[in-house]
């Protein structure tokens, strides 16, 4: 179960967690101590802005003014996603 | 063309200090004249970097026993390959830790083979666990995330509470406590390791409440006993799909036990590139996808899941590579694994474990 994610929480990149575009695929990935995430192009823009520094809410707003359709809904759960896979931590 | 690897396990060296029957290196060791030199490793990583490799995982062995680590450490990272060292913390110095980590090191595995120095050292074979606490330590000094890692088998599955607040204590983030898989050494003391009923039917609830309790402080990653299972374990999530493994010698695996599949040929990094093996090397293509597959995988909707199984266990058990899995309770010869649990889960005679040592 993927537990929710608040539009107030602070999300940051774990300790340990690399974030790195792969030539290879044309894809930005996330490494991690057993994993490897392929983004995609949404997912790669959300983790970018996981700063430690703006809230959820923050990042949706900022991603409104680049896409069309920018629900925070949509960003919290996909953060949600990252915390369960450990990429990325929530304060608050 | 096969999808890129995500990693590579590059196997440094089969030298360790540590003696483990557990080992599930060859019984037959690479010997240090037989190793791959620092430009042919160097040239392996670049080429596992071109096919698509974003994970290099330095093992062994004791990969620290290798002199040229460093350097091989900064190539690694020069790369963008996300570094992982797996050590057994014995030669880990806090000098030694703070150079690596400046060069690239991202992430330490720290082998631990029980919660007490006396099971420890004596699984071990060596006085390893006070170096073992100290080189965590200096893993969390230096900042960098640690996992614990311990084997599971008859010798320590009752001390699996002792292990979890050990690794507590060490500060892990992950703890991986990996029952036994009967490959190398590991096969050779099957006797000696598999686990009875009772004492997995034990440790599985005291793991669960673990997994419960440290949720979001330690992630507890818990593998399967496949002898005692109903299914097989998705063994390499498919052959030639994710990892490919260099042995010390240079040998290019599909798994890091293929070796025990006499009819495989093994391609070797001096011979050929890792692109040319990776996709087009008999061995690779040999159990990749499904098409390999008879029944009862072939029609089961399991093989999604869990690949067939173990090639170099189907090979093991039933001298037939491209067999089901035999712990799979599907596989007409699964009654050869019910035997060998009837026999050797308590042997009336406990034969001595057989450690590990080069030849």
């Amino acid at each position: 179960m993927t537990a929710a994610v608040a539009l107030d929480a602070v999300p940051r990149i774990r300790r340990g967690v690399k974030c790195t575009y792969d030539q290879i695929r044309s894809a930005h990935v996330v490494l991690f101590p057993e994993g490897v995430l392929v983004l995609n192009e949404t997912a790669a823009s959300v983790v970018a802005l996981c700063d430690g520094v703006r809230s959820v809410g923050d990042i949706a707003v900022v991603l409104a003014d680049e896409y069309a359709g920018v629900e925070p809904g949509d960003v919290a759960s996909l953060i949600a996603r990252m915390v369960e896979r450990r990429v990325v931590d929530v304060d608050g | 063309m096969a999808e890129a690897p995500f990693g590579l396990l590059a196997e440094l060296t089969h030298r360790c200090p540590l003696q483990c029957g557990y080992c599930s290196n060859p019984l037959e060791l690479v010997r240090r004249d037989a190793e791959l030199s620092t430009e042919d490793w160097r040239r392996v990583f670049d080429q596992a970097r071109a096919l698509g490799a974003l994970q290099i995982h330095l093992s062994g062995g004791e990969p620290l026993l290798r002199p040229d680590l460093p350097e091989l450490v900064a190539h690694a990272n020069s790369l963008g390959c996300y570094v992982n060292l797996v050590t057994s913390g014995v030669g880990l110095s806090r000098d030694r830790l703070r150079s690596l980590a400046s060069l690239g090191v991202d992430h330490v595995q720290l082998s631990l083979q029980d919660a007490t120095r006396e099971g420890n050292d004596r699984i071990a074979g060596i006085k390893a666990f006070d170096r073992k606490v100290e080189a965590a330590a200096h893993v969390l000094d230096e900042g960098l995330p640690l996992t614990v890692n311990t084997v599971l088998h008859r010798q320590n599955l009752d001390n699996v509470a002792g292990i979890i607040a050990m690794a507590e204590q060490m500060g892990a983030e992950r703890l991986e406590l990996a029952n036994t898989q009967y490959y190398g050494w590991a096969l050779r003391n099957r006797a000696v390791l598999l686990p009875t009923r009772a004492q997995l039917a034990a440790a599985d609830p005291v793991v669960a409440a673990a997994q419960e309790r440290l949720r979001g402080r330690m992630e507890i990653v818990y593998v399967i006993a496949d002898y005692h299972e109903a299914h097989p374990k998705p063994c390499m999530y498919g052959w030639g799909a994710r990892q490919l493994t260099v042995a010390p010698n240079g040998d290019v695996l599909p798994c890091p036990a293929a070796t025990v599949i006499s009819s495989l040929e093994i391609e070797n990094v001096r011979d050929s590139s890792l692109h040319d093996i990776w996709h087009h090397s008999p061995s690779f293509n040999a159990f990749r996808g499904f098409e390999w597959m008879r029944d009862p995988c072939r029609s089961c909707p399991r093989k999604e899941i869990d690949f067939g199984g173990c090639r170099c266990q189907a090979f093991q058990l039933t001298g037939d590579a491209a067999a089901t899995d035999p712990v799979c309770s599907l596989s007409p010869e699964r009654s050869t694994v019910d035997l060998i649990l009837e026999t050797e889960m308590a042997p009336s005679e406990v034969p001595a474990m057989a450690m590990r040592k080069m030849r």
